[in-house]
């Protein structure tokens, strides 16, 4: 059976709350202040929402369903994604299924997380079990112990260099250069990459990303509704999702798009190269090189190849992770699971400001989350097109 | 190549002692089983009993088929290193004081990939040998070792953070009466302890022990494990440089219930075995627990020298091993009041000793030799329970199947 389109069914109301380093505020506030702005934008009142969605790692001890209470909502659909950075494709995902079987007039996705001192350090201290028995004990490098090995291991299989994820991080830099709510303001070069305070070999300081507070919402409805409300929109012709893949493999070289990702250029009835702009998860640049292949922009393997003959930066040939991504703008908990998404439904709606890429009307953007061992168990991705600028 | 650690200097008195912290003891209840293998050196995974597939990280389920039955069976520890990194920042304060610190991925041959500790011997892409090693929370953790032996080995300080090694350390032998008290002060030097104390109790009475020790390089001092006052006053002496301390204080007489006349052997018995050890424990404790980071002479173990009787009782020592089974109890609650701190609670499990007081028992029996090699060798494994001899093998064995069958066998061996 073939999966049905998601004719009809829109993205709109893209809302990014600027991150902060710290803060004293509660996820709640954060996840209020991004709602806030997604329904003013969209002219709605908070009773009226009927449909929401909520990724957030730092809610507790409430729960969405808490956080209805807290907020004065009163849905009728409501949805908890706990995946981390797949979270915002995924809520899409579930969000215009419900839209378009009308379980839902209008589903609020927001993602919010705050970043209080020291809260890293405890999120990461209860992450999961895995981790507490088999991860934590051996040396507690935290994710980036975790992901020094996979580039480890990727270095030796394909030989990527360092200077090929430096090439990522610096062009993600030059994008956040115009972004001005992005976390990191000094442009960054490459010796610098290079020379910077190792963090877990191979990687260093500024393949990591900066835990930051923050928060990203986006509205799914009707694309009649868009319309009425005048509210640019972006449609959605494709999206896959897939957890656990490759057990056998020993080591993470790929991740659960290549599962599906036939799949995923078929619904949307068109191939990579008519892709305007690629957001990838980047929480390290070894993920995005893994996303440009398992995505079909290169062979497997080819990514170092691939980024040393194009250019990420916004003006560049091959726009990626336009607003600087994770690296740049920092990694705001959950809501780092939205920030490519968000940015994407900017670019192909022609609302991108200063970092909009000209021209630009289809996005692919993808998700990947949960380093529950020793690999991430979460992907997705989307395909998102607009009427560009 | 490892670096050969080097004698520590003197101790400037001035100085803050660096207090312990510990890695990160927090376990769910299925990563116990990889503990408990570890305390006796076995390297053990979780094996599916329906399908077979072995299993790590530990689950609840077999990842595999789903079956709930799943032992921890031995398995090879050989494996491949995949991938590599040294961690050079931890938020966790042990990790911390110790980076760089090297994590490896290894795929063993039994199947699984586990992400471990790496030996700084290991090259790249490596052969590797797992070992299963409890760290200094008192937890089960994985080291991947050169598949062959290299220089200075046990020098690693990942491994030396994990072992008991008398290699550099100061060793307390408390009563250097027990006829096996040569045999140890000799296999710890030999194992490089630089310095092995003997304790005396009744110094007033010839030591027939006295020169044998001398000879191993043992010093001599006054210590009886009866006299609070004498422990307390040695503790206040070497309390602060005893980086091991071995337990061979030991009140020994034959006879069960009915074969005595009386309580006072027991109490004679329960005063030195039981109440001596909690002595000691009071005196000697803290100060190690104080010291469990400082430095190449850190304070690391305690060995405790039990009858394998302890765990299930046998008539013809019958009061004597009741004794032994109060002090058993009370080191394991030693071992959990000590784990905080890092510092180990090893128990040496012995079959009937080669002596005087077991001279009418068949053979086999323990050696003063064997003994101090299952200790040594107990210490350079950082273990925390020692089989030593045929017959305290024997019995663990038949104790894991069925504890209740060895009582009644045990029972009846007393008949002969």
């Amino acid at each position: 059976m073939t999966r049905q389109p998601y004719d009809g069914v829109v993205l709109a109301a893209p809302v990014t709350i600027p991150y902060t380093r710290y803060s004293t505020e509660t996820a709640h506030w954060w996840i209020a202040r991004a709602l806030r702005a997604a329904l003013k934008t969209a002219d709605l009142s908070p009773k009226s929402l009927d449909g929401l969605s909520v990724a957030s790692f730092t809610l507790f001890p409430d729960t969405p369903v808490g956080l209805t209470q807290h907020l004065g909502l009163s849905p009728r659909w409501l949805d908890s994604v706990p995946m981390g950075g797949a979270s915002g494709v995924v809520a899409l995902r579930r969000a215009a299924r419900a839209v378009q079987a009308g379980d839902a007039h209008i589903v609020a996705c927001v993602a919010g997380d705050t970043n209080h001192i020291d809260s890293f350090r405890r999120l990461l201290s209860s992450f999961s079990r895995f981790a507490m028995d088999a991860g934590y004990p051996y040396g507690y490098g935290g994710p980036n112990a975790n992901f020094a090995l996979l580039t480890d291991r990727y270095m030796q299989e394909y030989g990527a260099t360092r200077e090929d994820f430096g090439r990522i991080c610096v062009a993600q830099r030059d994008n956040a250069l115009r972004n001005p709510h992005a976390v990191m303001k000094k442009p960054l070069t490459l010796e610098q990459y290079l020379s910077a305070r190792p963090i877990s070999d191979p990687i260093a300081l500024f393949d990591c990303v900066m835990p930051v507070a923050g928060s990203e919402a986006y509205l799914v409805m009707r694309e009649e509704d868009a319309q009425r409300r005048s509210l640019p929109y972006a449609r959605i012709c494709s999206t896959i999702e897939r957890h656990n893949a490759h057990t056998a493999d020993p080591i993470q070289l790929r991740g659960g798009w290549t599962v599906d990702i036939d799949e995923l250029w078929e619904m949307a009835g068109c191939t990579p190269a008519d892709i305007d702009l690629l957001q990838t998860y980047d929480d390290y640049p070894v993920i995005s090189a893994m996303q440009i292949e398992d995505l079909g922009f290169c062979p497997k393997g080819e990514a170092p190849q691939f980024i040393r003959d194009h250019d990420l930066t916004i003006a560049g040939d091959f726009p990626h992770n336009t607003s600087g991504g994770q690296l740049s703008a920092g990694q705001a908990g959950a809501a780092g699971g939205f920030i490519g998404l968000v940015e994407a439904i900017r670019q192909v709606t022609g609302t991108a400001g200063p970092t909009q890429v000209a021209g630009a009307k289809r996005a692919a953007v993808a998700g990947f989350g949960m380093i529950n061992y020793d690999r991430g168990l979460c992907s997705a991705a989307a395909i998102i097109e607009g009427q560009g600028a | 190549m490892t670096t050969p650690l080097t004698p520590p200097p003197r101790k400037d008195p001035l100085k803050r002692t660096v207090s312990p912290t510990q890695p990160p003891g927090i376990r769910s209840r299925a990563a116990h089983g990889l503990t408990a293998a570890a305390a006796e050196g076995r390297f053990a995974l979780q094996t599916c009993a329906e399908c077979g597939t072995v299993q790590y990280p530990p689950r609840d389920a077999c990842c595999n088929c789903l079956s709930v039955d799943l032992p921890w069976r031995d398995v090879s520890p050989a494996g491949t290193l995949l991938a590599e990194t040294t961690v050079q920042t931890s938020v966790r304060l042990y990790f911390r004081e110790r980076t760089p610190w090297r994590v490896g991925s290894v795929q063993l041959d039994a199947g699984p990939v586990v992400i471990c500790h790496v030996h700084g011997d290991v090259v790249p892409n490596a052969r590797v040998h797992l070992r299963n090693l409890l760290d200094r929370s008192g937890q089960g953790v994985i080291l991947a070792l050169p598949e062959e032996r290299t220089d200075h080995m046990a020098d690693d300080p990942e491994l030396r953070a994990m072992s008991s090694d008398p290699h550099l350390r100061r060793v307390l032998i408390t009563d250097g009466r027990h006829p096996f008290a040569p045999d140890l002060a000799a296999a710890l030097k030999a194992a490089g302890a630089t310095m092995v104390f003997a304790g005396e109790p009744e110094t007033w009475l010839p030591n027939p022990n006295r020169a044998a020790l001398e000879a191993a390089g043992a010093e001599i001092l006054p210590l009886d494990v009866t006299d609070t006052k004498s422990v307390e006053r040695m503790a206040g002496e070497i309390g602060g440089k005893a980086d091991i301390l071995i337990n061979t204080a030991r009140f020994l007489r034959p006879g069960g219930v009915l074969a005595r006349g009386g309580t006072d052997v027991a109490r004679d018995e329960m005063n030195v075995n039981y109440l001596g050890l909690m002595r000691l424990a009071q005196a000697f404790g803290p100060a190690m627990c104080g010291r469990t980071a400082d430095g190449v002479n850190s304070a690391v173990a305690w060995v405790n020298i039990l009858s394998v009787y302890a765990r299930t009782n046998t008539p013809a020592y019958g009061c004597f091993n009741a004794s032994q089974a109060a002090a058993l109890s009370l080191a394991q609650s030693m071992r959990a009041e000590f784990r905080a701190s890092g510092l180990r609670v090893m128990n040496v499990y012995t079959g009937p000793t080669e002596e005087d007081w077991y001279q009418p028992l068949p053979p086999p029996k323990v050696t003063g030799t064997a003994l101090a090699r299952s200790v040594i060798s107990g210490l350079q494994q950082g273990l925390e329970d020692v089989w030593c001899g045929d017959v305290a093998k024997d019995f663990n064995e038949r104790f894991r199947k069925d504890p209740k069958v060895l009582e009644i066998e045990l029972g009846q061996e007393g008949g002969e």
